[in-house]
Formats: structure tokens, C-alpha cells, sequence
């Protein structure tokens, strides 16, 4: 097998013309989108256009219709398991309802990439997973709760520490910020900015907090009707001249963007 | 409503998804067995199949023990056969009743709860998160159950024949005037190791199902807690029939010759 070696120059995540549907329903249209190395990309897009999927695809969990994903050059699409576990081992990913074990308390939770794939003593991890806990603001009480123990925005959080608690390369973060209030919020957008900063990890994120997006975006990319509409650097977002884009971070009813047709696709 | 309909398309699912299942079992054991293990997952499932279903299995085993030394007494005694109820009993319970009634025992409370367990998990994509945290689901969760299941049965079903026979001994001693060691040298008379073995064999093949079975509706499950509900049912009566149909299989491996 041939694998070309990852310049500085090439993207972290190459995707060409992904299509992705569920039965009659066209999720992704031939969608295209780079992520570049040590960057933090936000996708934006009205709820059900298929952003979540979109993560799912690059993270194999979602087999793709068409298409091409590479990962430092290496296609994710149609890869051998073996591959794929070999890639997963670079990802961390933030599900959108958490998805937290609820047979573990929460500290196992974080630690579990520690003890899976590390092989960290369960002492050590341990310590490392109540640290992490400390950085996305919870006391180390909550270690010994169980996931249904605590509110939901707690559990985003909690979440949020499994996936950076093995400081992937790559970090996936749906919607991040969703269900904390806004302190909270500027404490966890201030946390994946500093992944990126700090650990040079590349970050992919999903967001409708237009507050979020400006804080932790190097990039932004716009997705509707199954195609990225926009993608330019955040600071160009309030000046985009994509009508798209200009009716989603103003939140307006009126424009280019359907949404009875959004909904229902 | 016809209960005949209802028997034959648990029959069709379950032969419609046999090619599924037959896969499933491939995977879990192919992946399983090469490893990673997790022995703390393997030893949580063998409490909760083993040690929790004990009473229930108990329960089953001690009453239909008395049950059998009832019923043989009230037949055989037209004929003087009495002194043929030891080894009805434990004959009865070890080649028979005791695998196939653990096993359904087992099939209704584990793999149930094995279905609900996994098909939460897929719901509310706790699965798809242990594999973006390079865990393996089969490795992780389907090797252990299945493991734990083909151990644990057995045991099960040990503990099974002896409260069986137990539950025999104490209706003949209390109501139906046996001597106390009359009645165990009689149970030993003409009992086999190939009685007790059949039935063992029967019971690790039954756990395997039951815990294939829950693992692989939980596991195929779909759409919210309506879906979940879904999975719990077809687990327990896909179950309960490969059960059956093993056990006939069984037998005739054991006793056609
Ligand atoms: N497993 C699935 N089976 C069938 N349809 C699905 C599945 N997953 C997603 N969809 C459909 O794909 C579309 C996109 O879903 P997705 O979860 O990606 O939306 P989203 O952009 O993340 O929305 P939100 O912002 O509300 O989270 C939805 O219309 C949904 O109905
Ligand atoms: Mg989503």
C-alpha cells in the first residue's frame, strides 16, 4: 500500500464530492471541504443539513454513498478496519448528545482513551481524567458520579474532556457550547482554542452560536442543501457578499435559505 | 391475532436475519478471540449471568424437581413403578429440563437486559463513541457476553440438576414415604457421566445464543426507546426458539446412536 507522506502544505482532512443518502432523502450532494493542518474549522448550517453526518462520514462511523476522504492522505472511505482503527487512534470527538457511558463513572469516561489505547495504570489515568475535568470547569467531585447523575450541560462537558483527554490531533466538537450558559460557554470555546494553540491539534467544530463561531473559528465553511455554499477565514464572515451566509448570522426569516425546505429536505 | 401467526413470523425473523446473525457470531468470535480482552467486562457479565440468575434458575429447578417426583409418582404407581422416580428425576433434569429450563430462565431475564443494555448504548451512539475511542465493540462488549454466557450456563445448569433432584428427593422423602438414602442411591443407580454431559453441552450452546442473541438485536437496534423495546422482545423469543431448536439438535447428537 502506497501512503503519500503528509507535506505541511496539504490539508489534515481532504473530503471531494461525498454523497451521503438515507433512503429518498439526499443528505450530502457531492460536498467538498478541506481542513487545514493545526487550524480550527467551524461548519455552520440550519439544523437537519446534515453536519453531524458530516463528521460522522470523516470518523467511518457513516459509510458514504460516493466520495473521497483523506486523512493525511489516506482515504478514509472503503478502508480496511485495521486502517481505520489506526486513524481513529488521531481522533476525539465531542457527539452532540454526548454519548457518554452510563454503566462508568464520569472519570472512566474521560480515561477511557487513556486505558484503552494508552494502557495507562487506572491510578494514573485516574488523575489525568480529574485534571481534564478541572479544565472544562468541573470539581473533582463529579468524578464518582454516574453520567446520569448530572445535568445536561454538565454531561456536554463531561464529553468534552473525554475527547481532548488523549490530546488527539484531530478533534471533532458538535456543537460544543450548546446547553452551557454563556460563562460556561466562553470557558469551553476559550478551552478548544486553546487545543488548537497549545496541542497544534487540528479541530473541526459545529455551531449555531455565531459568538462561538467568532471566538474559535480560524475558518468557516457555510453547508446547505448538501454543499459547502461558503468557506473563507472568520474575519471575512461579516463581509462574505454570500447571501447564505449573510441571512444565517443574522438570523433572519427572509432570503435565500428556505426553511420549510431545509426541514424537510 | 391468530397465535399461530405470531409463532410463524418469529420464525421467518429469526431465519430472515440467520445469515445476519451467523455474521454476528463470526465477528464476535474472529475479533474476540485475537484480542484485546477485557477481562473486568468479562468477569462483570459472568456475575450478572451466573451469580444474579441463581435464584431464579434455583427456583425453577427445585419446583419442577418436585413436580417430576409428583407427576411420576401419580402415574407409575398404576403400574408398581415407583421405584423408577429417582431416575426419571434426575434423568429428566439432567439431559432435559434443567439446560432447557435455565436456558429460557436465562433467555428472559439476561438476554433481555443484554438488548436493552446494547440497544440504549446504539440509540444514544455510545457505540459509535467507543469506536472513535479505538475501542472495538465486539471486543469490548460482545466477546464478554458470549463469553460469560458459554461459561456461566453451565455452571448454572450444575447448580440446577443437583436442586432439581434435591426438589425430587424432598417430595419422595416428605410425601411419598422414600427412605432419605434410598432415593439418592437409587437417583446414582443408572445415571451416566454422558447424561450430565449432554446436558452441560446443551446448557454452554443455550448461554451462547442467549447472549449472541441479546448482543445482536441490541446491537441491529434502531430509532429511540420504541426501537430498544423492539430489540428486548425479539432478543427473548429469537432466543427461546433457537433454544429449542438447538436443543433437539443436541439430543440427537448425543442419543441417536
Ligand atoms: N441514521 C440516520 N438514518 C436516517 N436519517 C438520518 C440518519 N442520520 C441523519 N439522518 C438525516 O440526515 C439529516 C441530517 O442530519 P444531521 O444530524 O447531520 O443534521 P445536523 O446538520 O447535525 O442538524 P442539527 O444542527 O440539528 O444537529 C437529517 O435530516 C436526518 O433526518
Ligand atoms: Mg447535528
Amino acid at each position: 500500500m502506497k501512503r503519500s507522506l503528509p507535506d505541511m502544505q496539504s490539508p489534515k482532512i481532504e473530503v471531494r464530492g461525498l454523497v451521503k443518502s438515507f433512503g429518498p432523502k439526499k443528505v450530502l450532494q457531492e460536498l467538498d471541504l478541506d481542513v487545514p493542518r493545526g487550524q480550527s474549522l467551524v461548519v455552520i448550517g440550519g439544523s437537519g443539513t446534515g453536519k453531524s453526518v458530516l463528521i460522522k462520514c470523516i470518523l467511518g462511523l457513516v459509510r458514504p454513498d460516493a466520495g473521497s476522504i483523506k486523512v493525511d492522505g489516506e482515504e478514509v472511505v472503503g478502508a480496511s478496519r485495521s486502517t481505520m482503527e489506526r486513524l481513529r487512534a488521531k481522533f476525539g470527538m465531542l457527539f452532540q448528545g454526548a454519548a457518554l457511558f452510563d454503566s462508568l463513572p464520569v472519570w472512566e469516561n474521560v480515561a477511557f482513551g487513556l486505558l484503552a489505547a494508552r494502557k495507562l495504570p487506572r491510578g494514573e489515568a485516574r488523575a489525568r481524567a480529574i485534571d481534564v475535568l478541572g479544565r472544562v470547569g468541573l470539581p473533582a467531585e463529579v468524578a464518582d458520579l454516574f453520567p446520569a447523575e448530572l445535568s445536561g450541560g454538565m454531561q456536554k462537558r463531561v464529553g468534552l474532556a473525554r475527547a481532548i483527554a488523549t490530546e488527539p490531533e484531530i478533534i471533532f466538537f458538535d456543537e460544543p457550547t450548546t446547553g452551557l450558559d454563556p460563562i460556561m460557554a466562553d470557558v469551553i470555546n476559550e478551552l478548544i482554542r486553546r487545543c488548537v494553540r497549545d496541542l497544534g491539534a487540528t479541530a473541526l467544530s459545529i455551531t449555531h452560536d455565531m459568538a462561538s463561531v467568532r471566538k474559535i473559528a480560524d475558518r468557516v465553511a457555510m453547508l446547505y442543501a448538501g454543499k459547502i455554499v461558503w468557506e473563507g477565514p472568520v474575519a471575512e464572515i461579516d463581509h462574505s457578499g454570500n447571501a447564505f451566509v449573510e441571512q444565517f448570522i443574522n438570523g433572519r426569516a427572509e432570503g435565500p435559505i428556505r426553511v420549510a425546505q431545509a426541514a424537510n429536505g | 391475532m391468530n397465535p399461530l401467526a405470531t409463532v410463524g413470523r418469529a420464525t421467518l425473523t429469526v431465519c430472515d436475519s440467520a445469515g445476519g446473525i451467523f455474521l454476528f457470531a463470526l465477528q464476535a468470535l474472529g475479533r474476540g478471540l485475537r484480542g484485546p480482552f477485557y477481562p473486568r467486562q468479562i468477569l462483570r457479565q459472568m456475575i450478572d449471568i451466573g451469580y444474579y440468575s441463581l435464584p431464579v434458575v434455583g427456583l425453577t429447578a427445585i419446583f419442577t424437581g418436585m413436580v417430576l417426583a409428583l407427576q411420576s409418582y401419580t402415574g407409575f404407581s398404576r403400574f408398581e413403578a415407583q421405584s423408577a422416580i429417582p431416575t426419571i428425576v434426575v434423568l429428566s433434569m439432567t439431559r432435559e429440563l434443567g439446560p432447557v429450563l435455565a436456558g429460557l430462565m436465562v433467555a428472559g431475564r439476561v438476554g433481555a437486559s443484554m438488548a436493552a443494555e446494547i440497544g440504549t448504548m446504539r440509540v444514544t451512539e455510545q457505540i459509535d463513541a467507543l469506536s472513535t475511542l479505538s475501542t472495538d465493540p465486539f471486543r469490548y462488549l460482545v466477546f464478554p457476553r458470549v463469553v460469560a454466557g458459554l461459561l456461566m450456563l453451565p455452571l448454572l445448569v450444575l447448580v440446577a440438576d443437583v436442586i432439581g433432584v434435591m426438589g425430587g428427593w424432598l417430595m419422595s422423602v416428605f410425601k411419598l414415604g422414600f427412605g432419605p438414602i434410598e432415593y439418592v442411591n437409587r437417583t446414582f443407580e443408572f445415571l451416566e457421566t454422558q447424561d450430565v454431559l449432554s446436558g452441560l453441552v446443551k446448557a454452554g450452546v443455550f448461554g451462547f445464543i442467549v447472549a449472541l442473541m441479546g448482543c445482536f438485536q441490541g446491537y441491529v437496534s434502531r430509532g429511540g426507546a420504541q426501537g430498544v423495546g423492539a430489540a428486548t422482545t425479539k432478543a427473548v423469543v429469537s432466543a427461546s426458539i433457537l433454544i429449542l431448536t438447538a436443543n433437539y439438535m443436541v439430543t440427537e447428537l448425543f442419543f441417536s446412536r
